[in-house]
């Protein structure tokens, strides 16, 4: 974690393992993965399919929990809170961005802001944040109105608009072409600037981790390296 | 409003279709339970006011003849608040425009009006006391014959011919259902009620200062049963036939056997529906969730808690649970409105105090959102409790395994599309007991229905066809020796002649006792026979009576156990005999006995007071001018006339109500048919897909699902089968009163009709969706896997 010991963590795991088990079979998703994360970063968490990313992400937002180890959220150890503590985690401090968008079909884009931000602490208008990935324009269509670019930046909107502590975004690109991938980087990349927030963003595509602070590889449900990008650039120079 | 009650509601509005399948079934169990309750309810209502209103007594009794001062007596006895007596008669009348005779039943009113059974003028006035050929009748009998204020008719009184002139029309509360004695349905051409003033009356009857019959109003908590025992023991010595109750007056009794009829249908039938209802909510409620799988986990995602999703889901099956009683209601009310217009034929009241039935509108709609919670719960609480990350991945592909069933199948060498149509029932048992739960109950409530008419055409077929053979039933005014049925043979057209007799008694075991006939069962007589339910004519024994099970199980008999009888007519003897038998029987309420054995009790010779008769056909209009001017003749039933009237009621309504019942017996399969079929083709358009995609046909794919609904309702249909008859076996027993004991008899034409509509009802509906699965976009359902 070079460099990184002026900040406040915000997220902090401690040897945290995962086991699948469906039937007979046994899943090591993780195998302890001691990690830190801080305000204001943007990290990329690189690894192929079945390195454990997204089981780590999932952990973190508070959506799965480790078999074994600790996962703290500042202070609060989240691996020892209720249901509805997490539940209230989630709602007051996470936002997510999936791969497939998950929006809800009979919801505008709107709508499915206003999903959030009706029972978020201190949100944004859907408006505003709507304005904030430039879909203010279109912001009365339904999902299937939209191009799956727009439908991400609806979901980043949606993500955002509760001011969340951080973002956790899972292969956010994965479903998108080159050109609408990095409208959707764009956005993440000017709510990190703006706003601050601290983002994790899952991707097997090796171009993107230009855009991070810090580049942490998974392989095998380990951290394989953990290294700052000196040179970061704008999601506007990259390309797949 | 928040964001997701919009979700909600556009949710409902995407599945609408399967919506209004729920909604419908729900609608009609509360239609059916809102229609009859408040159909009842204004019955009970307008009943009691009328009742009120018209001091409608509440103890009744006839006796040959009693002094005046028998009714002030009567006034004394412990619990009677009022007394009036009358004078009553039964009569012949010659009406222009009408062949046969009509019979009548004379009442006379007391000089200062009548103060119990208070009769309604409707139209005209009432008869002038100072003139004796002034009559009131009643109002469907006036309307029938066309009998207005000022018209004449000509009656033969005591075996006077006399001229009447009618003065108005009247209702009242002790006749609105009017039936002739002895006569299945009413028929008001033929029979009418004429009031006429005392005096007049008991000239004709040589009634002077006499009663013949006695009403009598309790005081409010009086002991009815005392009063009646007191009123029997005053009578007795002027012949007194038997004191009773509003439980044995004609009209009571089958106003209130009418209403007994509603509260059966109302406790029977939505039950039914409710339970397919709740299953409907959750299948369709669980394929919904299992659906939104991925909406679910992404609202904990962005930190909804589980209570507020399960509200959420709750609330829609709440809002189905809230169209299907809206609908009920809308329909019960309409339902009710046509019942009650459908009564006014048969029962005549002034007025209809209608009740909307609140308790049942409230308990409808407890009931209505009851159903959808409980099928929408299940379905909610399994699938919310999933952690949002699974939740958010797919569902795992169903497994299929291999188990001895399977085996099985492949040793049949079926084609593949029918091992995917058996697979899919096995692998999903839960939804195929659903849908099978479903068929069969719709198949159930059809057999249940139609049995109905089956028990009715059995009846019919057993009074007319086999019981009663004769065309004509001529009632004597006395008793005659048994040559009065050769003197009959002397009458116009007359082929063939029987003499019956029937005498009033009282039948009584330990402290149970019912007011019945006792009828005599001549050896060779052919046309009037005793018939059991099956159709069997009952030999009856030299000894001992044979009662129906309706009454030995009133009176708690059993047959070798022994039955005191009171004759109610002279020679008023009371008899110890045993009962030789029980049968079961669809209408009647009298015992049998063998002639010689009745005439040696009596200690007379063998007498008749009836005779029935084979007429020729070209002679019944000869045969009615006879009978006209026959003062030994108090009545005429011409049979096949009843037969022909009966008929044209039933057929007049039997298809209408053949209709209603189907139309609510298949929309339980439809309900069922098309929610499961809706499912199979949301759940496995991308595999039905694929196979188009390798080379099936359109017809080869929708075989899949065809196949499996079809299957699944041949399945289905026996046993709805066997769920209707054990439905109609209920019904027979909640149904049947002292009056009509309803047979058990389901026919196979039943069973096939019920299984016929609902195999086309099911078809209908798979194939109404087979043209979504037409219409499926094969690279779309391809490419999105839900």
């Amino acid at each position: 974690m070079a460099g990184q010991g002026d900040k406040q963590a915000v997220f902090r795991t401690e040897g945290v393992t995962r086991v699948y088990r469906t039937g007979a079979v046994e899943v090591q998703a993780l195998r302890g993965v001691d990690l830190a994360l801080y305000e204001h970063e943007m990290v990329v968490l690189l690894g192929a399919s079945g390195s454990g990313k997204s089981t780590l992400l999932n952990i973190l937002g508070g959506l799965d929990l480790p078999t074994e180890g600790k996962v703290f959220f500042r202070d609060q150890e989240l691996t020892r809170v209720s249901d509805a503590r997490l539940t209230a985690f989630r709602r007051d401090h996470v936002g997510f961005v999936f791969q497939f968008y998950n929006l809800v079909p009979s919801l505008t884009a709107r709508e499915n802001v206003a999903l959030v931000t009706e029972i978020a602490r201190n949100p944004m208008t859907p408006e505003e944040a709507l304005d904030r990935v430039g879909l203010k324009p279109r912001m009365d269509h339904f999902p299937a109105e939209l191009s799956g670019g727009e439908q991400q930046r609806v979901a980043i909107a949606r993500a955002i608009a509760k001011r969340p502590d951080v973002l956790l975004c899972d292969e956010p690109t994965g479903a998108l072409d080159s050109k609408t991938g990095v409208q959707v980087l764009e956005a993440l990349y000017e709510v990190n600037r703006d706003l601050g927030t601290a983002t994790v963003l899952i991707t097997h595509n090796a171009t993107i981790r230009k855009i991070a602070h810090r580049v942490v590889v998974l392989a095998d449900g380990r951290i394989k390296s953990d290294t700052v990008n000196s040179a970061r650039v704008l999601p506007s120079e990259v390309s797949w | 409003m928040t964001t997701l009650d919009t979700k909600l509601l556009r949710d409902l509005r995407r599945i609408w279709a399967q919506t209004l399948a729920i909604a419908l079934v729900l609608g009609c169990g509360i239609m059916v339970l809102v229609g009859a309750q408040s159909t009842q309810r204004t019955l009970a209502g307008t009943q009691a006011a009328y009742y009120e209103r018209h001091r409608f007594a509440d103890v009744f009794a006839a006796m040959t003849r009693a002094p005046a001062s028998v009714v002030a007596a009567a006034a004394e006895i412990d619990g009677v608040a009022q007394a009036e007596g009358r004078i009553s008669l039964s009569a012949v009348l010659d009406i222009d425009g009408l062949d046969e005779p009509a019979s009548a039943r004379i009442l006379s009113l007391p000089p200062e009006g009548a103060t119990l059974n208070v009769p309604l003028l409707r139209r005209g006035r009432m008869p002038d006391p100072d003139r004796p050929d002034e009559v009131v009748v009643n109002e469907a009998f006036g309307e029938a014959n066309a009998l207005f204020p000022g018209d004449r008719f000509r009656g033969v009184l005591n075996g006077r011919l006399r001229t009447l002139e009618v003065t108005g029309w009247v209702l009242s509360p002790e006749f609105i259902y009017t039936i002739a004695p002895g006569s299945l349905m009413p028929d008001n051409r033929r029979y009418g009620l004429v009031w006429m003033n005392e005096a007049a009356a008991a000239a004709v009857h040589d009634m002077t200062g006499a009663v013949n019959d006695i009403s009598l109003r309790l005081a409010r908590g009086a002991d009815e049963r005392a009063v009646i025992a007191r009123l029997d023991t005053l009578l007795d010595p002027f012949g007194g036939t038997g004191a009773y109750g509003r439980d044995r007056q004609m009209s009571h009794s089958f106003l209130d056997g009418e209403m007994q009829q509603l509260e059966v249908m109302a406790t029977y039938m939505p039950p039914i529906f409710l339970i397919v209802s709740a299953f409907l909510v959750n299948m369709v409620l669980s394929r919904l969730i299992a659906m939104e799988r991925a909406q679910i986990g992404l609202l904990k995602a962005v930190g909804y808690a589980t209570r507020e999703i399960a509200w959420h889901y709750l609330k829609l099956a709440m809002l189905i649970g809230v169209i299907g009683v809206l609908a009920g209601w809308v329909f019960g009310a309409w339902i009710g409105a046509a019942m009650i217009s459908l009564y006014g034929d048969f029962f005549k009241f002034p007025f209809i105090l209608r009740d909307p039935g609140w308790s049942a509108l409230v308990l409808s709609a407890v009931l209505g959102l009851a159903t959808a919670i409980a099928g929408g719960l299940r379905a909610v609480w399994a699938s919310v409790r999933l952690p949002p990350a699974e939740a958010m991945s797919p569902p795992a592909p169903p497994s299929f395994s291999r188990g001895r069933i399977d085996r099985f199948l492949a040793a049949l060498r079926l084609r593949q599309t029918t091992t995917m149509i058996f697979r899919s029932i096995l692998r999903w048992p839960g939804r195929a007991a659903i849908t099978l739960f479903g068929v069969s109950a719709s198949v159930g409530v059809l057999v249940m229905s139609y049995f109905m008419f089956d028990a009715v055409g059995l009846i019919v077929d057993n009074v007319f066809e086999r019981g009663n053979r004769q065309q004509v039933t001529l009632t004597l005014t006395n008793a005659a020796p048994q040559s009065a049925v050769q003197d009959a043979m002397t009458l116009p057209g007359v082929r063939a002649a029987e003499g019956g007799f029937a005498m009033p008694v009282r039948l009584t075991n330990g402290h149970r006792d019912r007011l019945s006939a006792l009828s005599a069962q001549f050896a060779g007589n052919d046309l009037v026979r005793l018939i059991d339910d099956s159709g069997a004519v009952v030999a009856v024994p030299p000894e001992g009576v044979i009662l129906p099970a309706m009454l030995a199980r009133a009176l708690d008999v059993e047959p070798g156990e022994s039955l005191r009888i009171e004759m109610l007519a002279p020679p008023r003897e009371v008899l110890q005999m045993p009962v030789a038998a029980v049968i079961r029987q669809g209408l009647g309420q009298e015992a049998y006995i063998a002639a010689p054995a009745l005439f040696a009790a009596m200690r007379v010779a063998p007498q008749v007071n009836q005779i029935h008769l084979m007429v020729a056909a070209d002679a019944m209009d000869a045969l009615n001018a006879q009978v006209k001017v026959t003062p030994a003749v108090a009545g005429l039933s011409d049979w096949a006339e009843v037969r022909r009237q009966f008929d044209a009621t039933l057929s007049e309504n039997l298809l209408t109500m053949v209709g209603i019942y189907t139309l609510i017996g298949v929309l339980i399969a439809i309900g069922v048919v098309y929610n499961a079929a809706r499912i199979q083709l949301a759940e496995r358009s991308y595999e039905l897909a694929s196979l188009r995609v390798l080379g099936f046909t359109r017809g080869e794919v929708a075989f899949v699902l065809v196949g499996e609904m079809m299957l699944l309702t041949l399945v289905a249909i026996p046993i709805g089968w066997v769920l209707g008859y054990w439905l109609a076996v209920g019904l027979v027993g909640a149904m049947s009163t002292d009056v009509i004991q309803i047979p058990l008899l389901v026919t196979r034409r039943t069973y096939a009709l019920a299984a016929l509509a609902v195999f086309v009802a099911s078809l209908a509906s798979v194939l109404l969706v087979r043209r979504r699965l037409d219409k499926v976009d094969l690279a779309m359902a391809l490419k999105a896997r839900d």
